[in-house]
């Protein structure tokens, strides 16, 4: 094929590869949350249920535990196309840098290995090994599904912030030292907000579930510890999440100023540098935007006087899309502010007197506060993302010199489309199933009820 | 030995796996595609949703593992292999999503139509699947795939006689892999009509892929000539040895022993992928490409290294433990999946 034909391919593949990346991990997020976060809750419910003879507790474990099933199978399909995507969308990522950007994917695998084993055993074992046992199994899943996130969330802080190598004068990687980059100057900030936020995630979504029935006045026992738990552990996690948020933004400061520029949407380098919320970006400056002097400067300094870089430090076309970085980062922190509100009116009104509030109006923030974790993660990670452009690996390798130039390969992101349409549709149905009818089995078990007797017979007819 | 060969040959240890468990995985959605009308067909999908209940996920894994060890041992290949071959490769990806997601899902739904929608994609994914995987193969294996990003021609590296031919064997082993250990699993449920009926087909299949392998021998000495001078050259005796595991492996059906059929057939089926890489062996991307020089850095190899070896040491037990754990196990006590608050568990304390 002519060199001139693949070179204008690779250009018309950009935005499609792009997009379909975003999809396919924006898809996967979510899902890996809850292979995260859903095993400790199940387990915790059934040592509950065993230890208090609760049989309410030990049913809640038993269909949590079909739906962590189920969303297990959603996520690890996703991980496999992705698996895939890596190469070939980027391979000239792959390439490159393979020798070093690939190693956490390894072991990243057995970390998933293990989960998926420890799945199988715990959800086949329900009944069949002693409930110690049965108990113990789940601990693998717990401890692999933060392994499993800590490796692949260090491959992302290593385009971030590219460290273990040196580049010849050819630009060839020398000297690869893998296990040195998985712990470059981003990882433990991202790994550890990361972890936070899929307990929050899976936390907040499972108790809205809940509180959507008591709001619909199902007040028992099952609908009771099914929004008290999770709702436990996301508001612990909240507070938490807010303080590494400074973290991280003050790693991203110091490793990535042009990030932070657009994150803030701040044109000129600047000492007492107002916090811009809000607002439009256009000839070079942030317009209608509600501001909070001297907020970035003491944010990342802790002092008035503090110098923040701006984007003018760089090139026109080094700079990302600032409007996207700034609303997305946005409407993380506002979304997490609020569920940090949520999470202190919980933990207030628990600790003087033993309850809920009382005003329907908690139910109802409870009810949306699962879409709203969710969506500040979406957030988080398009600020990451999207923030990093144009560099695919940050400063190093532009993301038009990674994406393949293989004519047709923009088809794919129709078809990836059309798949994870009809995958969330899906996934929605059988969940809603599982939360009517708790006799559902999940993927991994081995009896599966016959089909209804009544269409049966319609359909012989 | 080389490091890079040992790392590959790790790797090819993976793929063995995949063929083997993956394989079978496979086959028995194929056998599910082919079991005839709902009610006729039930009992034996009921087997074969009690076979793969607990596995599938694990199963799949393997794939995983391959492609991340070639992607960070052997980036350039890897690069090579996927870009040119892009299209089966992504369709097996969407292959492997839709049998995930209907196999799943078609458990948790009760309708019957629905159900037979999810079945239907669950079959007819598990036939199309390893079609494409084994067409990828056929891509590299007849030296289709150039070194370079996006090189090869991303049709006819894999719409050609010896891809077709890889498709096809990979479709039939599976196939022919799942009746095997089909039959074992219907003897244990105490389903000795079950097993005879798959042990039918095993023996079928049996027949099908012995025919179609010598035949595609032929295909490949016009279509990849250095492939078939390895395999009747220095390939030769393990060749050899998958004909004479398969015809004891035959023999074992005939007789009824359906634990050392397993055995011998596994065996072939190992012996048929290393015939390949011996075959092909010190190429990755025949003719330009070697291991070493494909390999990626020193310490990068090493970090491997340690990386699988202790990796193994943990995931082959909690592996062995689960189809332990799942061979063994009597069905769920009385009351099933239908009482989810069981004696056992709540009412002991
Ligand atoms: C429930 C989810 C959630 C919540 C409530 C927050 N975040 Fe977040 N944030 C994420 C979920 C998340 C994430 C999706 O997990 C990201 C994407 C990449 C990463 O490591 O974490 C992220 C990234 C991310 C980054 C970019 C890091 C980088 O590019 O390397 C910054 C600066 C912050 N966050 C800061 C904050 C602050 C100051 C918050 C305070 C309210 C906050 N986040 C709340
Ligand atoms: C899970 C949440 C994630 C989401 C929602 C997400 C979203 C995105 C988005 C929006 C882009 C396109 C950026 C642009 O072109 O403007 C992108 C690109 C990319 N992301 Fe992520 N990402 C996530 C996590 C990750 C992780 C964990 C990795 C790798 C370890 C990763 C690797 C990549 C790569 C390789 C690209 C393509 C190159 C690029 O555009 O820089 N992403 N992602
Ligand atoms: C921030 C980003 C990511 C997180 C936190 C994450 C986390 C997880 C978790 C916890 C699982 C376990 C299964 C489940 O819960 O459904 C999983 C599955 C998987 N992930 Fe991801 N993942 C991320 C991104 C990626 C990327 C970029 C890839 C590939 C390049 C990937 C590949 C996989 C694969 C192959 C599986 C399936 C493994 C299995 O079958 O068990 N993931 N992921």
């Amino acid at each position: 094929m002519a060199p001139l034909q693949l070179v204008a391919d690779a250009a018309e593949n950009l935005y499609p590869a792009r997009m379909q990346m975003a999809l396919s991990l924006g898809w996967h997020i979510i899902f890996s949350c809850f292979g995260i976060a859903f095993p400790l809750l199940t387990v915790f419910a059934e040592w509950r249920g065993h230890k208090r003879g609760n049989p309410a507790l030990t049913e809640l474990a038993r269909t949590w535990a079909k739906a962590m099933g189920v969303l297990f199978a959603a996520g690890a399909v996703s991980g496999t196309l992705l698996s895939f995507e890596m190469g070939i969308l980027w391979p000239g990522l792959m390439d490159r840098f393979g020798g070093i950007y690939g190693f956490p994917f390894v072991l990243e695998g057995y970390a998933f290995f293990i989960e998926a084993i420890f799945v199988g055993i715990y959800l086949f074992g329900w009944n069949r090994m002693s409930p110690r046992a049965h108990m113990l199994s789940a601990l693998p899943m717990i401890i692999s599904g933060a392994a499993g996130a800590f490796f692949v969330v260090a491959a992302n802080a290593w385009m971030n912030n590219p460290t273990g190598f040196r580049l010849d004068a050819d630009g060839n990687v020398v000297d690869a030292r893998p296990w040195a980059a998985m712990f470059g100057p981003s990882t433990w900030p991202q790994v550890v907000h990361m972890l936070l936020g899929a307990y929050m995630v899976t936390g907040f979504v499972i108790a809205s579930v809940y509180a959507v029935g008591m709001l619909r006045g199902r007040r028992d026992h099952h609908h009771r510890f099914g929004l008290l738990i999770p709702l436990t552990l996301a508001a612990i996690a909240t507070p938490v999440q807010i303080g590494v948020g400074d973290w991280i933004a003050n790693t991203v400061a110091e490793n990535q100023p042009v990030k932070l520029a657009a994150m803030e949407g701040l044109y000129k380098t600047d000492t007492r540098v107002p916090l811009s919320l809000g607002g439009l970006y256009y000839d070079d400056q942030l317009h209608y935007a509600i501001e909070i002097p001297f907020g970035l400067s003491l944010l990342i300094h802790h002092d008035i006087n503090g110098q923040v870089t701006g984007l003018e430090a760089v090139p026109a076309d080094e700079r990302p899309p600032v409007n996207v970085v700034h609303l997305a980062y946005n409407v993380m922190v506002g979304i997490g502010s609020a569920l940090l509100l949520l999470a202190f009116l919980f933990g207030w009104t628990w600790w003087r007197r033993r309850r809920l509030p009382r005003t329907p109006w908690f139910l109802r923030a409870v009810a949306v506060s699962g879409v709203g974790a969710a969506l500040a993660l979406e957030c988080g990670w398009v600020t990451t993302e999207v923030g990093r452009q144009p560099w695919i690996v940050y400063g190093i390798l532009r993301t038009t010199d990674a994406v393949s130039p293989a004519p047709g390969l923009f088809l794919g992101f129709y078809a990836v489309v059309a798949i994870y349409l009809a995958l969330t549709a899906l996934t929605v149905l059988v969940l809603r199933r599982l939360a009517r009818g708790h006799d559902t089995p999940a993927p991994q078990e081995v009896d599966a009820a016959p089909p209804d007797e009544h269409t049966e017979e319609l359909a012989v007819r | 030995m080389t490091l890079a060969e040992l790392v590959l040959g790790i790797m090819f240890v993976g793929l063995i796996a995949y063929g083997l468990f993956g394989g079978a995985d496979f086959g028995a959605g194929i056998w599910d595609l082919l079991a005839g009308g709902t009610r006729r067909g039930a009992r034996q999908r009921e087997l074969i949703e009690h076979s793969i209940g607990p596995v599938w996920e694990a199963n799949h894994v393997w794939l995983i593992f391959v492609l991340v060890v070639l992607w960070t041992a052997f980036s350039g290949a890897f690069a090579a292999v996927v870009t040119t071959l892009y299209i089966p490769l992504t369709l097996a990806a969407f292959g492997m999503i839709a049998r995930g997601a209907a196999f799943a899902f078609r458990k948790s739904i009760t309708t019957l139509g629905m159900r037979r929608f999810l079945g239907a994609g669950f079959a007819l994914s598990s036939l199309v699947t390893p079609y494409f995987l084994g067409a990828v193969v056929g891509g590299v294996a007849s030296g289709r795939v150039p070194p370079g990003i996006a090189r090869g021609n991303v049709i006819t590296s894999w719409i050609n006689p010896t891809s077709a031919l890889g498709g096809v064997m990979a479709v039939l082993v599976c196939a022919y892999l799942a009746a095997v250990f089909l039959c074992g699993d219907a003897r244990r449920e105490g389903a000795e009509d079950l097993a005879d009926e798959f042990r039918v087909r095993a023996l079928g299949t049996a027949g099908v892929t012995g025919v179609a392998g010598l035949a595609g021998l032929f295909i490949l000495r016009g279509d990849a000539p250095l492939l078939w001078e390895g395999l009747t050259g220095r390939a030769v005796s393990v060749v050899g040895l998958s004909v004479v595991a398969g015809v004891v492996a035959v023999v074992c059906l005939v007789l009824k022993r359906y634990v050392p059929a397993r055995l011998a057939s596994s065996l072939a089926v190992t012996t048929i992928l290393l015939g390949w890489a011996v075959a092909q062996y010190p190429y990755i991307l025949v003719p330009d490409l070697t291991i070493d020089d494909a390999a990626a850095g020193h310490a990068t190899l090493q970090a491997m290294l340690v990386a699988l070896v202790v990796g193994a040491l943990v995931l082959v037990p909690a592996l062995v433990y689960l189809y332990v754990l799942f061979q063994r196990s009597p069905p769920e006590p009385a009351g099933g999946p239908t009482a989810p608050a069981q004696p056992s568990a709540a009412g002991t304390t």
